[in-house]
């Protein structure tokens, strides 16, 4: 089968009055449908650049992007992007929210404020609908943030660093959340994330960059053994920790002593 | 709401308790202000003071049923009121727009940099002859000076504003595909209405200065009118009239922008 997401020898370079930075370089990989990717890497190597770039908000400097074989040039439909923070508007309901990406593509129809209320019922916001982001808690408004996405029906969706505002506790909750409801709407993800076990925990594959000039590193193969597979006992299988060794030599990572 | 009908004792204290500071200030304000004005009843009535120079509260008062039953005392008011009005919500329309225009154009809100420091530094009361002499003395030049004060400070505040907004919120309406235009109008404009009432609330007081000044300069007709022309005449009755009834007005228009904010920007954040 081929490749929903195919990324082709992309490089990415920041220009500044300081000189050039060279953030990505020569970066290949192809995401399956149905897929779950994370992309870890040290800081700095331009993960949430990648990010950007196949979402079609930044171009690459050189490669290119296909989105199921589609070269990738301005924002694309395909794509439902998760930033680091919900960024829910405080001045619209929950509702109003979740509607956000279709009024922008001037989309809203009787129709599709049903399929909302749908969603909000499915995934327990219904009672919120009329409530503004201040009124629930970290769990609620991802799951809000989510539902946000979804609504404009993305093939693929992309997690930047998505969980990183949440303290540990509800971020472990949400994983599981949020993992359930992608499989459950059947969507390729592609997750960035420098927590190196929650980037085990939820994927089928972890590519690894390198430091900046980011570029891939190695591409993990996750397989674990467990009997239902969710972002939780995911951390409980066996080859959990010798995935998390490899990456974490891989990732190599120092702290400077000044 | 649904506990206020089991309310545990201290909790019923508690609100007591915050029932009764309030109470104690609003006392503690109403007694200032009947404390000044009886102060300056006596003082004018023992002589003590000149009520000629520093008038009274007994002659304000006549001087205000004078003037109503002259039948001009609602035109003065009236007319001060509607060039502030009008001063005020043009000067935050227009500057709200014309913020818009800098944010949109990056260009050209750096060309303009430098002048807007000028005209912001500026104290635009030297500009009233000009306005004058170019548009005629009447309501329009006072206006107009109304304009000239409050105009800058709304573009500086305004676009700061749009500024202040988070990159990431305007980059989660990019991923949806919107355009400068959307960004506009789904992002930056109800993210900032918060600081355009604010703007608000500034331009009340600041207008008050211009029409204020407008009318000392133009001086036909107007509260800023009856000062001056109250100070050209010796009549420390009408100017104090005047000015009492021009606190009792800003306040009030100050208020209204308060009530116009609870009614339009209610954040829910509980």
């Amino acid at each position: 089968m081929k490749d929903v997401v195919e990324v082709h020898n992309v490089g990415m370079k920041y220009q500044s009055l300081d000189g050039e930075i060279t953030a990505l370089t020569d970066i290949n990989f192809g995401v399956r449908d149905g897929e779950f990717i994370s992309i870890v890497g040290p800081s700095g190597c331009g993960k949430s650049t990648l990010l950007s770039i196949i979402s079609g908000l930044l171009p690459s400097t050189s490669g290119s992007v296909f989105l199921g074989g589609e070269k990738v040039s301005g924002v694309s439909r395909k794509i439902g992007y998760m930033l680091q923070k919900d960024y829910l508007f405080e001045w619209r309901t929950i509702l109003q929210n979740v509607m956000l990406g279709l009024e922008i593509r001037k989309a809203v129809t009787p129709e599709v404020k049903e399929r909302a209320v749908e969603f909000l019922k499915t995934y327990g916001l219904y009672e919120f609908r009329n409530k503004y982001p201040g009124q629930l808690s970290g769990g609620m408004r991802q799951r809000a943030a989510l539902i946000r996405t979804l609504m404009t029906d993305p093939e693929i969706l992309l997690l930047d660093e998505a969980f990183a505002a949440l303290d540990y506790q509800t971020r472990l909750a949400v994983n599981d959340d949020i993992y359930a409801i992608i499989k459950q709407e059947n969507k390729t993800a592609i997750v960035v994330t420098h927590d190196i076990a929650e980037s085990i925990s939820m994927a089928d594959r972890v590519i690894v960059l390198s430091k900046r000039p980011g570029t891939v590193k190695k591409i993990y193969d996750i397989a674990l053994t467990c009997t239902e597979r969710t972002p939780m006992s995911s951390r409980e299988a066996p080859e959990f920790r010798h995935f998390f060794l490899g990456i974490w030599k891989e990732l190599d990572v120092h702290v400077e002593l000044a | 709401m649904s506990n206020s009908l089991r309310l545990s004792p201290e909790h019923k204290a508690f609100l007591h308790q915050v029932r009764l500071g309030q109470i104690r200030i609003r006392l503690t304000q109403l007694l200032i202000l009947v404390t000044a004005f009886a102060l300056w009843e006596f003082l004018a009535d023992a002589k003590i003071v000149d009520p000629f120079i520093t008038s009274q509260p007994s002659r304000v008062l006549k001087t205000i049923i004078s003037l109503y039953e002259q039948g001009v005392l609602f035109y003065h008011i009236g007319i001060t009121c509607l060039e502030t009005v009008v001063g005020f919500l043009l000067g935050t329309v227009l500057g709200t727009l014309i913020a818009i225009i800098l944010w949109w154009s990056e260009f050209l809100s750096k060309v303009l940099e430098p002048y807007l420091v000028i005209l912001n530094s500026l104290p635009k009361i030297a500009l009233g002859p000009v306005f004058i002499v170019w548009i005629g003395a009447g309501p329009a030049a006072i206006i107009v000076m109304t304009l000239a004060i409050s105009l800058i400070v709304t573009v500086l505040e305004v676009v700061n504003g749009f500024w202040a907004i988070d990159q990431e919120k305007i980059k989660l309406v990019q991923t949806f595909g919107a355009g400068k235009f959307q960004i506009l109008t789904k992002v930056l404009l109800p993210a900032s209405l918060p600081t355009i009432i604010n703007a608000l609330k500034i331009n009340v007081g600041l207008s008050w200065v211009g029409v204020i000044v407008g009318e000392f300069l133009v001086s036909k007709a107007g509260l800023g009118y009856l000062i001056v022309y109250g100070g050209q005449v010796f009549k420390l009755d009408l100017v104090m009239t005047s000015v009492i009834i021009l606190g009792v007005a800003a306040f009030v228009m100050y208020q209204g922008v308060v009530l116009l904010e609870m009614l339009l920007v209610r954040r829910k954040a509980h």
